[in-house]
């Protein structure tokens, strides 16, 4: 008999669960519910007076209908965004696990210090940095590489940009965890078997990184997908992303049934993504 | 230089050295020739630059000044993926993410060898890891690892194979059947092993040739026997094995060639040393015996005594180790000598503890040694 047997008694494991499980019920599981009648209802009924549950199956056929580009935009964005943190985040993190020697800590410490500010102040800060009469236009205007009245705030360039650097740090810290866990040795051991530093990258770092990859490109991904933050504030009209589109129909349009039909699809979508590359990567066991 | 030499491919160091840029010089200017084929072994306490000599040889480190050479190619400043050598790691730095097979063929595989299947093969049926072709490092158990660890390495055919404390991880009992197998290996294959070790006795029970470092500098090399039996430093007779170090003046040389043996006073009894074990200049120096050659006999009865003889020592401790006894012997001028006694039963018991006793020795088993140099030199913290 363990301890915890002896406190709680036969029941303990789920006498333990219990506090986690009611704590889901009621800020999760009642939501969901929640969230799946609406989006099965008809849209007749308003915020105030409610709606009636019809099981209009035929709300989420017209949230697809009306709504595909902003799914594909926000995939798309997303999906740019987390192979630049991949990149970026790798060459850091790497650089944090291996060759930082004593500034390893500090490296660390600013990789985290951006989230000691408001992800909105941080946002509407690269308004500034993207401005048209900002430094970064005008530097690409005479470099040529942009057109005379060419701009980078309200196009797709600064929608991914701002994905990009709000979502790095979720990028890094996995990558620098899995990294940091390689035993240096293990390179050693491939230079002395005839390994070039290229073919040691990719048959040794690489694999024993993929935990973190999956992870953080999963922790990258997902809450890019969903944001509408980066896309309101940077963006244009054109640059909407899905989260935008529901929060327009919740907010300001009050259509709560296609508002809800749209977030089901979006969840659905990023499950079925997930699960797919999950077992793709063959990393279930590591995550 | 002949054809034979050129042909011959020992691995060759010259002036070794390595000074890391906080100005600590781990190798001090080694020169030293390991003939192809041979077993040889770099024996020394942590920190005396045995690890950073191997490391330089397997281009892991660069070296501050010196050359490394195998035959006539240099191979100094080549990069560790184009040397002719591989190492078996301290903890095996075996791939964790790799099958026991992949981890065999990975050398090949980036040699661009082909076909691996039947060398793989063929290697983990020499290192009796067949069975285990398909499991992950892991689930092996640290012989096991051990021993993909030297397939890992052997299966390249390399010309030096480099061995850093392979067996320091395992215990004592695996310890000692991999240091016969590694032997057997070594045998059939043929290459040159280089075994970086701080345990003396497997040193010595695999080595043809050892070398012991310390410092940075090899203090004497040449095969276990005479390491052994004729040490030239006190830390060499400390290091390997034990001894007893009684300081004695010098008082006389006779005889010449073979023959000629050098006489010390020690402590008012006048010894004879072969000029052959004496390696001071000085008119001091360090008497040395080992504890299994001091022979001892209650007083009064008598000693098989050819040679150097006291009376006068009064056993101070007696430890009783099954095989043997060691016996701590005060000498009347006051110092301790040890005696490693086999358990023959020619005695019928134990000396006791304040017994006196006659101490002897024959006169070629002892040696002298540099007074300059520490007496305590080389005697392991337990």
């Amino acid at each position: 008999m363990t301890a915890l047997q002896r406190v709680f008694g036969r029941n303990a494991a789920y006498i333990l669960i219990a506090p986690a499980a009611l704590w889901l019920a009621v800020f999760f599981l009642f939501p969901i519910l929640s969230l799946l009648t609406t989006s099965l209802s008809d849209p007749a009924g308003n915020p105030v007076t409610g709606y009636t549950l019809t099981w209009r199956v035929q709300n989420y056929v017209e949230a697809l209908a009306d709504y595909w580009p902003y799914l594909g935009r926000s995939l798309l964005y997303a999906g740019i965004a987390t192979f630049f943190c991949l990149i970026l985040g790798y060459v850091l993190a790497y650089a944090i696990a291996f060759k930082a020697g004593r500034f390893k800590t500090i490296m660390l410490v600013l990789v985290i210090a951006p989230f000691f500010t408001s992800f909105l102040v941080r946002t509407l800060s690269w308004k500034l940095i993207l401005a048209d009469n900002g430094w970064i236009v005008e530097t690409l205007q005479s470099l040529n590489l942009l057109a005379e009245d060419g701009r980078l705030l309200a196009t797709p360039v600064a929608v991914v940009a701002g994905l990009t650097y709000n979502f790095l740090p979720f990028m890094i810290l996995p990558l620098y965890t899995s990294l940091e866990k390689i035993d240096p040795k293990l390179n050693e051991a491939a230079a002395d078997l005839y390994a070039n530093p290229v073919q040691r990258f990719w048959r040794v770092i690489w694999p024993l990184s993929l935990p973190g990859v999956v992870g953080g490109t999963l922790l990258t991904f997902i809450p890019a997908t969903g944001d509408y933050i980066n896309a309101e504030l940077l963006g244009s009209p054109n640059t909407q992303m899905v989260g935008n589109r529901i929060q327009a129909l919740f907010t300001t349009v009050g259509d709560y049934p296609h508002a809800a039909a749209l977030s089901v699809i979006l969840m659905a979508m990023i499950v079925a993504m997930v699960l797919y590359y999950v077992r793709k990567a063959g990393t279930e066991d590591l995550l | 230089m002949s054809l034979a030499e050129d042909a011959r491919r020992d691995l060759r160091l010259a002036g070794l050295t390595k000074r890391y840029p906080n100005g600590f010089v781990a190798v001090k200017s080694l020169d030293l020739v390991i003939p192809q084929g041979s077993f040889f072994a770099l024996l020394g306490p942590s920190g005396c630059g045995k690890t950073t000599t191997l490391r330089m040889v397997a281009g892991l480190e660069g070296p501050t000044a010196g050359t490394i050479h195998i035959g006539d190619t240099d191979i100094t400043h080549e990069k560790p993926f184009k040397r002719p050598v591989n190492t078996v790691f301290q903890n095996y730095a075996l791939f964790p993410h790799l099958t026991i097979a992949e981890n065999v063929e990975f050398g090949p595989k980036r040699r661009g060898v082909k076909d691996t299947a039947s060398q793989v093969k063929e290697i983990l049926e020499l290192t009796e890891l067949t069975e285990q072709a398909a499991k992950k490092p892991a689930q092996l158990s640290g012989g096991q690892q051990q021993r993909v660890a030297l397939a890992r390495a052997l299966i390249n055919r390399p010309e030096v194979l480099l061995l850093d404390e392979p067996l320091g991880a395992l215990d004592l009992k695996l310890r000692r059947a991999m240091q016969i197998e590694l032997k057997r290996i070594q045998e059939e294959v043929g290459l040159t092993f280089v075994h970086v070790t701080h345990d003396q006795e497997e040193a010595m029970t695999m080595a043809d040739t050892v070398a012991v470092m310390n410092e940075g500098r090899i203090e004497q090399l040449g095969t276990p026997y005479d390491l052994y039996t004729n040490p030239h430093t006190t830390f060499v007779a400390n290091f390997l094995g034990r001894s007893n170090l009684v300081k004695g003046t010098v008082v006389g040389r006779e005889g010449t060639g073979a023959d000629a043996v050098v006489k010390v006073d020690m402590h008012g009894t006048v010894v004879t040393i072969k000029a052959s074990r004496v390696h001071t200049e000085s008119s001091e120096g360090w008497i040395g015996i080992r504890p299994e050659k001091v022979l001892i006999q209650p007083a009064g009865t008598p000693l098989d005594a050819p040679g150097n003889f006291f009376s006068g020592a009064v056993v101070s401790e007696a430890s009783y180790m099954g095989v043997s006894t060691e016996y701590h012997l005060r000498m009347p001028w006051g110092q301790e000598l040890i005696c490693f006694e086999q358990n023959t039963g020619r005695r019928g018991g134990l000396v006791a503890v304040g017994t006196q006793v006659d101490v002897s020795w024959r006169p070629e088993f002892a040696f002298l040694l540099d007074s300059s140099q520490d007496a305590g030199a080389g005697i392991e913290e337990e």
